[in-house]
């Protein structure tokens, strides 16, 4: 008894650990296993039999790669707009004093505090009177906006935590402003830019509600096709996508990791 | 390194700071003063924390603007020029390496900013001149304190700056590494002949390296002149009490004989030089250091020479510190004064409560006006 008891005892955070991941990660594996059948009938929920049918013809369904694309499209924009900007707006919030510093302070976090579909349904009223065609542009618009506070909490953070001394040393030989800031202080504060960057595209990339209430009649993205598939049955490719998704960010994750670790054995 | 020599020797690296001050808002963190750092010298920027030294320095750096006055640099004034053009580097204060680059890049980024190609040869053989050619694709956080503090030398010293700025450069270190970098500092300074103006809060370190030292205290410069100069006639109370210790004891002039002032301190008649006192106010302090009073025996009084300043007193403590031994001594007017002898005849009847005569020569004695505080400058003597 008492040996069982240590023994728990002993591995009681690795058996949490893996009671954690597996919470995480059975879902996925639902879905890939799911991306193997054979489905009788519209539902894809009953295992009926094995086939790679919506492996070799991912985009064997209607409309579904199209969305996807604009999804993509959509996403890497978004994150491209929000990074930027984001960027600026956290270098000067970190860095400058200027009258209504205070409330874009405070501002900035709106967006991931208030419920979304409410953020949704005002932004939608507001492109509604002010006449601007739904389409790729109002979804656009939308997505950065949402984007934007968390690329300015990551890399406001980054900034804050840099010691002003490096840019001053940086100064002191001989870099100019500009070459401070590209050589010194970017590579500095890239890692809050990347992590931002990074949040921003997953988010953009799997919004419905606020795309929802902003999107036009031809502008359906992947989230919005799945959830208009799903009243009549999720098609089987929608699991393939969901597990390439999956494996994408795995790799992308355990690449990171890896290069970090290298880069610290090497140095 | 003998390549690097004649083009700073060439260079006119004397630093002249003209009523040069700053405030914050209410707030003076350098009362205008005015400063003269002569080429190829050592040059200490001497005061506790919050005296303005750390302020002066980055003036000169042009990583502060000053609200009044001018900095010429080598006949040059380049008070309005940003830092990337001063002829000067800067070794901070806990040294701001690059921690994205490694140790080779940290050296070679100020050739690299003026556009230098080929940075190999002199990168390689400034980090010999530091010890440190095997850490050249290190990343600085891989380093100890003491290999850091040395890369932060030689990415200034590679520029072959006109004047190199130190910003309490050792104080990170252990005191053994802190006295052995202050011998290589020193080492570096006369091979390359540069002028180096090191700011500290140390005074020993201060009088070890520099050749000048200026001691400030709230904003001004109390005093300048050679480390033995300030130590033996220090002009102010500040200085006496934080270069070192001093016994001042508050005493009346009486007269002068002979080029002396008389003095009467508490009735006991003590002298000093006239030309060792830097007041001629009658109340004044007679201040003598620790090392220059003897020890007698009360008993032994007979055996003092004539002539010689005495004071009688109780032994309240002693401490045995190997070379030396530390007396703290009570005199009759109560007050209490250190006695530092050196361990060579040990009268061993001198212990607390013994009554003790100290004596010592008139000529070691320095007077200043009383009409300062006794005590500035000790709180921080001993950091």
């Amino acid at each position: 008894m008492s040996r069982l008891l240590k023994w728990v005892r002993a591995h009681l955070v690795v058996l949490a650990g893996i009671l954690a991941l597996a919470y995480l990660v059975l879902p996925n594996l639902v879905v890939l296993a799911f991306s193997f059948n054979k489905p009788v009938g519209k539902f894809n929920y009953e295992w009926s039999q094995f086939s790679t049918d919506a492996w070799t013809n991912p985009c064997g369904v209607a409309d579904m790669c199209g969305s996807l694309a604009l999804s993509l499209q959509i996403a890497l924009l978004a994150t491209l707009g929000a990074t930027v900007l984001g960027t600026m707006v956290a270098f000067a919030l970190a860095r400058y004093r200027f009258r209504g510093r205070a409330a874009t302070t405070a501002l900035i976090f709106l967006p991931m505090a208030m419920p979304e579909v409410v953020m949704a349904a005002s932004l939608g009223t507001l492109f509604l009177n002010m006449r601007i065609q739904f389409g790729f542009l109002t979804i656009l618009i939308a997505h950065i906006m949402f984007c934007l506070s968390f690329v300015v909490t990551a890399v406001k953070a980054r900034v804050m935590s840099m010691d002003p001394r490096l840019e001053q040393a940086a100064q002191d030989l001989y870099a100019t402003p500009t070459q401070t800031f590209l050589r010194i202080t970017l590579p500095l504060v890239a890692p809050g830019i990347a992590a931002g960057a990074l949040l921003s595209f997953a988010l953009s990339f799997d919004d419905f509600i606020i795309t929802q209430f902003n999107s036009g009649p031809t502008t359906v993205t992947f989230p919005m096709f799945v959830w208009g598939a799903s009243q009549r049955g999720i098609p089987v490719q929608v699991n393939v996508i969901g597990t390439g998704m999956f494996i994408a960010a795995v790799v992308f994750t355990v690449a990171g990791q890896w290069l970090a670790n290298r880069r610290k054995a090497r140095a | 390194m003998t390549e690097q020599q004649p083009e700073a020797a060439t260079a006119g690296g004397d630093v002249r700071l003209t009523g040069i001050g700053k405030t914050y808002g209410d707030f003076t963190a350098v009362q205008p003063l005015d400063l003269t750092v002569p080429q190829g010298s050592f040059f200490a920027l001497l005061g506790a924390s919050g005296c303005g030294k750390t302020t002066t320095l980055r003036m000169i750096a042009g990583l502060e603007e000053p609200t009044s006055g001018t900095v010429l640099i080598g006949g040059q004034d380049v008070t309005d020029l940003p830092p990337y053009k001063r002829p000067v580097n800067t070794v901070f204060q806990s040294y701001a390496l690059f921690p994205h680059l490694d140790i080779f890049e940290n050296v070679a980024f100020g050739l690299r900013r003026r556009g230098k190609k080929d940075v190999k040869k002199q990168v390689e053989s400034m980090l010999e001149l530091v010890e440190l050619g095997q850490y050249a694709r290190r990343k600085p956080h891989q380093l100890s304190g003491g290999q850091q503090q040395r890369v932060a030398v030689a990415r200034a010293l590679i520029n072959h700056p006109q004047v190199l700025l130190l910003d309490e450069p050792l104080g990170a270190l252990d005191l053994k590494l802190r006295r052995q970098m202050q011998l290589e500092l020193k080492r570096i300074q006369t091979e390359v002949g540069i002028t180096f103006v090191h700011v500290t809060h140390d005074q020993e370190e201060a009088m070890t390296m520099a050749d000048t030292i200026a001691v400030m205290n709230a904003g001004r410069v109390e005093q300048l002149g050679a480390p033995a100069d300030l130590y033996e006639n220090p002009g102010s109370t500040f200085v006496a009490n934080f270069l070192g210790q001093s016994n001042l004891i508050a005493a009346e002039v009486t007269g002068s004989a002979d080029g002396d002032l008389l003095l009467s301190a508490s009735g006991v008649r003590l002298a000093m030089p006239k030309a060792r006192c830097a007041t001629d106010a009658t109340k004044v302090y007679l201040g003598v250091r620790p090392e220059k009073i003897t020890l007698a025996h009360a008993s032994a009084t007979g055996d003092i020479a004539e002539g010689r300043n005495r004071l009688q007193g109780t032994v309240v403590d002693s401490s045995f510190i190997g070379v030396s031994t530390q007396y703290v001594v009570r005199s009759e007017g109560g007050q209490e004064i250190a006695v530092f002898e050196q361990n060579m005849d040990r009268d061993i009847r001198i212990a607390p409560g013994a009554p003790v005569v100290l004596h010592w020569n008139p000529a070691h004695s320095f007077g200043l006006d009383a009409a300062q505080a006794i005590d500035a400058g000790t709180g921080e003597a001993a950091a």
